[in-house]
């Protein structure tokens, strides 16, 4: 296996004995790929990526990440009024000695990071001040100078308009093919998935689940199943440009509207 | 007239401020100076009445390889102020002070709540609990700090225990709650020592209780010199990892940290301290919750700078507290009750500004 | 195999499912009979001074202090010529029954006053020693002591500084905008700690006889108890008692939230002032006649829940007949079985501060942090 492959197999976990979260997931990702995780709420998502994140044990199965694994955790919030480029920083921690502090030379790793996600005019803003989404690619870059082979992102655009998604799907997609990471991400939006993914995992309770290349895994019949709802697979041209996308539709019963 | 002075020493405070945060150096080695000269200034200032120059004169003759004076004005009394009551009292002060800042800082930090302090968090009932056990049964300095350390942790390990199987993995409200409950036992557990040693027999006792530097000794010195100098290195060191154990276990842990290890060093460390602390000085509150506010005020929250600014910090209230014990107000009131005094209008100041933003 | 070992019961097995079948019936019954449990707590209230009374320090067998108290509790006068001495009547009389009644009265007024808190602040975790109201009292009472100054001036101290505290909980608590949950335990922790660092600077300026005193007032004493505290202690109690008790309906209301209560026509603010103003004279009351004894107006409510439910007409009577209860019987253990005076306030404190761990662990924090 080369550095940020990662792949599981057999894997299933459960909190009380016999409760399933899920089971039997297998998934191999190579690295500067992009997989997407899916599922409704509660599924287990954020359970499956503590597991990779080597944060929770499995109850059966094996994991194997293969380089180091940088986490964008889903609300952000900091007890400290710390300032953007103290949180890039921090992501030097690896690197760190443990009874020494960062150099200077850290620093500018740090700034330079900063740079590349084009926020380096706000290094010294305090980190609760910033939008959402400057918030996220503060941790981007907290990501990059920590020089991980594998990002994992929680839920990275929910709670965030629709300009943001975009930069955020853009950034995931820039470190997945240019930085060469490999990158896992969970949303809630099968079109985000759609758009960037290279796999994706569709988590359907138990020990039923999707996975494979995003053209064999996010079909209309799959992603019914999972939200109950229709997709339509949608290709259009726009600005001289073939563009396939996923609708959802939503449909409010009409005799609901009556009552 | 007024005016015109603000017009004139509002922009020259606004300038140093400026100059002070641009250099992110300048604040700890301004504060260090200040320590220095505040150091050497409390030798000059007591409840023993002798000439300002006095001390001086006697510490110069000391230390210099000739006489200084010629024919010295001083009596033996003078020289055991000077050489033997107020250095011992002097340094026990600043090395309180820099460990109740220290911890301070070192609790909040990893505990992502500016609310902790180790008077919330029971360690320093616990270690009350244990000093006054080791006072009642007459053991000496050495006895009590060891007792005193016994109880500061075991109290911690209680809070934390209970916080653990009440809240699971959020450390705010249940760790403060958890905290005040086991602090109002152990300080039960102190009144029935209190009550056990018959009646008021030990006016000394609550005298240490209510925190006071008086009667310090070269041993009680050396002890706490010693082990605020141990525990404030490793403090310094781990400082920036303070930082990374600030954004919360998931995280610190995704970014490489062994959290629980480094946690529990964090607390042996800051238990012992402030355990020694109270052992040789008593339980002096607030001091470990508002010095962290403060120092964050003036240097933001980067634990790099804010661990010796902290410590500073404190250093400089307390022994500015115990000179004003000393010398202005009467009768030596124990510095615990003047901090208290001084601390809960500022925490509630605090608690109002802030809004309770950050503090759940 | 799991069958049969079901079926083959040994005798605790059985024993155990005998004791949770009666223990079923007995919930349903209390459960059918709304008022039993409360009618049963006034009678093992009431039980229980009767049997405070007989036992004690002094060398008196059990029976003639049974007869010498039937003898008092008779409407008529003593029999001329009687068995006990003159001495055994007395310590009946003078000594037993004023500590008796006084630790009723303290266990009553805490628990009442604890119930009432909680039921306004809409937080389990308040009571007389969490918002600060104690702690302002004690210091009051302090001032008096300083200044050495009559009993029923250092009441009127009391009552003034347990006001001020309680209102300075609750201004600084709307202050920072939180006043809901976590809020008002913080403010009520500062105010608190403010009050005791001023207790403090009195134990430090006071000469022997005051530090005696304010040593009282701090751990809590009831071995001082005379006819006078007594009535010090039962006119506020009963006064502010009797109001709490009109008003139990509508600290139910109160306990629905701000929005919730105001929906329903009645009128909030005043509510709350006479709630505030009525538990700070009780707890001021208590605290100037028998120092601060901790933990019970928060812990006994708690216990009242259990067993009577959430509803304040019928909780705020168990909780002041329970509180009575449990002050009484530790009273009656420092008396009886450690036969010192160690401070009742201590022992409180001692056995309130696991219990209420206990229930915060069981509680897992549900509806403890309501923010």
């Amino acid at each position: 296996m080369k550095t940020g492959d990662f792949s599981f197999s057999g894997l299933g976990h459960s909190y009380l004995p016999d409760k399933w979260i899920f089971r039997n997931y297998q998934s191999q990702v190579s690295r500067g790929q992009i997989l997407a995780l899916l599922g409704p709420n509660g599924c287990g998502k954020t359970t499956l990526l503590k597991i990779l994140l080597g944060a929770l044990a499995q109850t059966e199965g094996s994991v194997s990440v293969n380089g180091h694994v940088a986490f964008v955790p889903q609300l952000f919030q900091v007890a400290f009024d710390y300032s953007a480029l103290d949180m890039v920083l921090m992501g030097r921690a690896k690197k760190v000695g443990l009874f020494s502090q960062p150099t200077s030379a850290d620093e500018e790793m740090a700034l330079k990071a900063l740079e590349r996600v084009g926020l380096a005019s706000l290094a010294n803003r305090p980190f609760h001040e910033m939008s959402g989404g400057q918030r996220q690619l503060v941790i981007f870059a907290r990501a990059l100078v920590a020089e991980a082979d594998i990002l994992i992102l929680d839920e990275p655009t929910s709670a965030l308009d629709l300009k943001n998604q975009n930069a955020i799907l853009e950034w995931i997609d820039r470190l997945a093919r240019r930085e060469n990471l490999t990158v896992i991400f969970s949303t809630h939006h099968p079109h985000h998935a759609y758009a960037v993914a290279d796999q994706a995992l569709l988590m359907l309770g138990g020990s039923d689940y999707a996975a494979g290349q995003v053209d064999e895994v996010l079909i209309e019949s799959n992603l019914f199943r999972l939200y109950n709802l229709p997709l339509k697979k949608v290709s259009f041209e726009f600005e001289e440009q073939a563009i396939e996308t996923l609708v959802p539709v939503f449909r409010p019963k009409e005799d609901h509207r009556m009552a | 007239m007024i005016e015109a002075y603000f017009k004139n020493i509002v922009p020259l405070f606004h300038r140093t401020q400026r100059f002070l945060d641009q250099r992110s150096w300048a604040w700890p080695w301004l504060l260090a100076l200040v320590v220095v000269v505040a150091v050497m200034g409390s030798m000059f200032v007591g409840a023993y009445p002798m000439p300002l120059r006095r001390p001086l004169d006697i510490l110069l003759d000391i230390i210099l390889p000739f006489s200084w004076v010629d024919s010295p004005a001083w009596d033996l009394r003078e020289i055991t102020v000077v050489t033997l009551i107020r250095p011992p009292r002097i340094m026990v002060a600043v090395f309180a002070g820099i460990t109740l800042g220290m911890s301070g800082t070192a609790l909040q930090g990893m505990y992502r709540n500016p609310l902790v302090g180790p008077d919330l968090i029971g360690v320093s009932s616990g270690a009350a609990f244990g000093g006054a056990l080791a006072y009642k049964l007459a053991l000496p300095t050495l006895g009590i700090v060891t007792l005193a350390s016994i109880g500061g942790v075991g109290a911690m390990l209680c809070t934390l225990f209970l916080a653990r199987i009440v809240g699971g993995k959020s450390d705010g409200l249940p760790l403060i709650l958890a905290g005040f409950f086991v602090g109002a036992f152990f300080m039960a557990c102190v009144g029935l020592i209190l009550h056990i040693g018959g009646g008021y027999a030990g006016p000394n006792l609550v005298y240490w209780l209510l925190g006071t530097f008086r009667g310090a000794d070269p041993t009680k010195a050396w002890t706490i010199i010693l082990t605020t100098t141990a525990g404030g290195i490793l403090l310094m060191a781990l400082r920036w990892r303070l930082n990374l154990l600030s954004l919360g276990d998931l995280d610190a842990k995704s970014l490489g940290l062994d959290v629980g290890t480094l946690r529990w060093i964090l607390i042996l460390v800051v238990s012992i301290m402030v355990a020694v602390q109270v052992a040789v000085s008593g339980v002096v509150g607030w001091v470990g919750l508002i010095i962290p506010h403060c120092a964050r005020m003036l240097v933001g929250p980067d634990h790099r700078r804010l661990m010796p600014v902290s410590a500073l910090l404190g250093c400089l209230l307390v022994l500015g507290l115990d000179n004003l014990t000393r010398t202005v107000i009467w009768s030596e009131i124990p510095v615990g009750v003047l901090s208290g005094f001084l601390g809960t209008p500022f925490i509630c100041f605090l608690f109002w500004k802030c809004r309770s933003r950050g503090w759940s | 195999m799991i069958e049969l070992t079901k079926n083959q019961s040994s005798p605790v097995t059985s024993l155990l499912a005998f004791v949770k079948k009666r223990l079923a019936t007995a919930r349903d019954f209390f459960r059918r009979h709304e008022w039993a449990m409360p009618l049963l707590l006034a009678i093992s209230l009431a039980g229980t001074v009767v049997g405070s009374l007989l036992i004690g320090a002094y060398p008196m067998s059990f029976w003639r202090a049974g007869e010498i108290t039937v003898n008092l509790g008779l409407p008529w006068a003593l029999p001329s010529e009687s068995s006990w001495s003159l001495m055994e009547l007395a310590v009946i009389q003078m000594i037993r029954l004023p500590r008796v009644l006084l630790a009723t009265l303290v266990g009553m007024a805490l628990g009442m006053s604890g119930a009432a808190l909680q039921g306004m602040m809409r937080n389990p975790l308040v009571g007389p020693d969490l918002v600060g109201v104690s702690s302002g009292a004690a210091l009051g009472g302090v001032f008096a002591i300083m200044f050495y100054w009559s009993e029923s001036a250092t009441v009127a101290l009391a009552f003034l500084g347990g006001l001020l505290a309680l209102g300075g909980t609750y201004g600084l608590a709307h202050l920072a905008r939180s006043f809901e949950g976590i809020g008002l335990i913080l403010s009520g922790i500062f105010v608190g700690a403010f009050c005791i660092s001023g207790v403090c600077f009195g134990l430090f300026l006071a000469d022997d006889h005051q530090m005696s005193r304010i040593g009282h007032l701090v751990m809590g004493y009831l071995n001082e108890a005379t006819p006078q505290t007594v009535w010090l202690l039962t006119v506020p109690t009963l006064v502010g008692g009797s109001i709490l008790m009109l008003l139990r309906w509508r600290i139910n209301l109160l306990s629905l939230g701000n929005a919730d209560a105001l929906s329903l026509g009645i009128n909030v603010r005043l509510l709350r002032l006479t709630i505030i103003a009525v538990v700070s004279l009780i707890v001021a009351a208590q605290v100037s006649v028998s120092g601060l004894i901790g933990w019970v107006g928060l812990v006994v409510p708690h216990c009242a829940r259990m067993l009577v439910g959430p509803d304040h007409r019928k909780l705020l009577p168990a909780s002041a007949l329970l509180g009575g209860m449990f002050v009484l019987l530790i009273d009656d253990f420092t008396r009886v079985v450690l036969r010192t005076d160690v401070g009742t306030g201590t022992l409180t404190t001692l056995i309130g501060t696991p219990f209420i761990c206990f229930l915060f662990w069981k509680k897992k924090t549900k509806g403890w942090i309501n923010d």
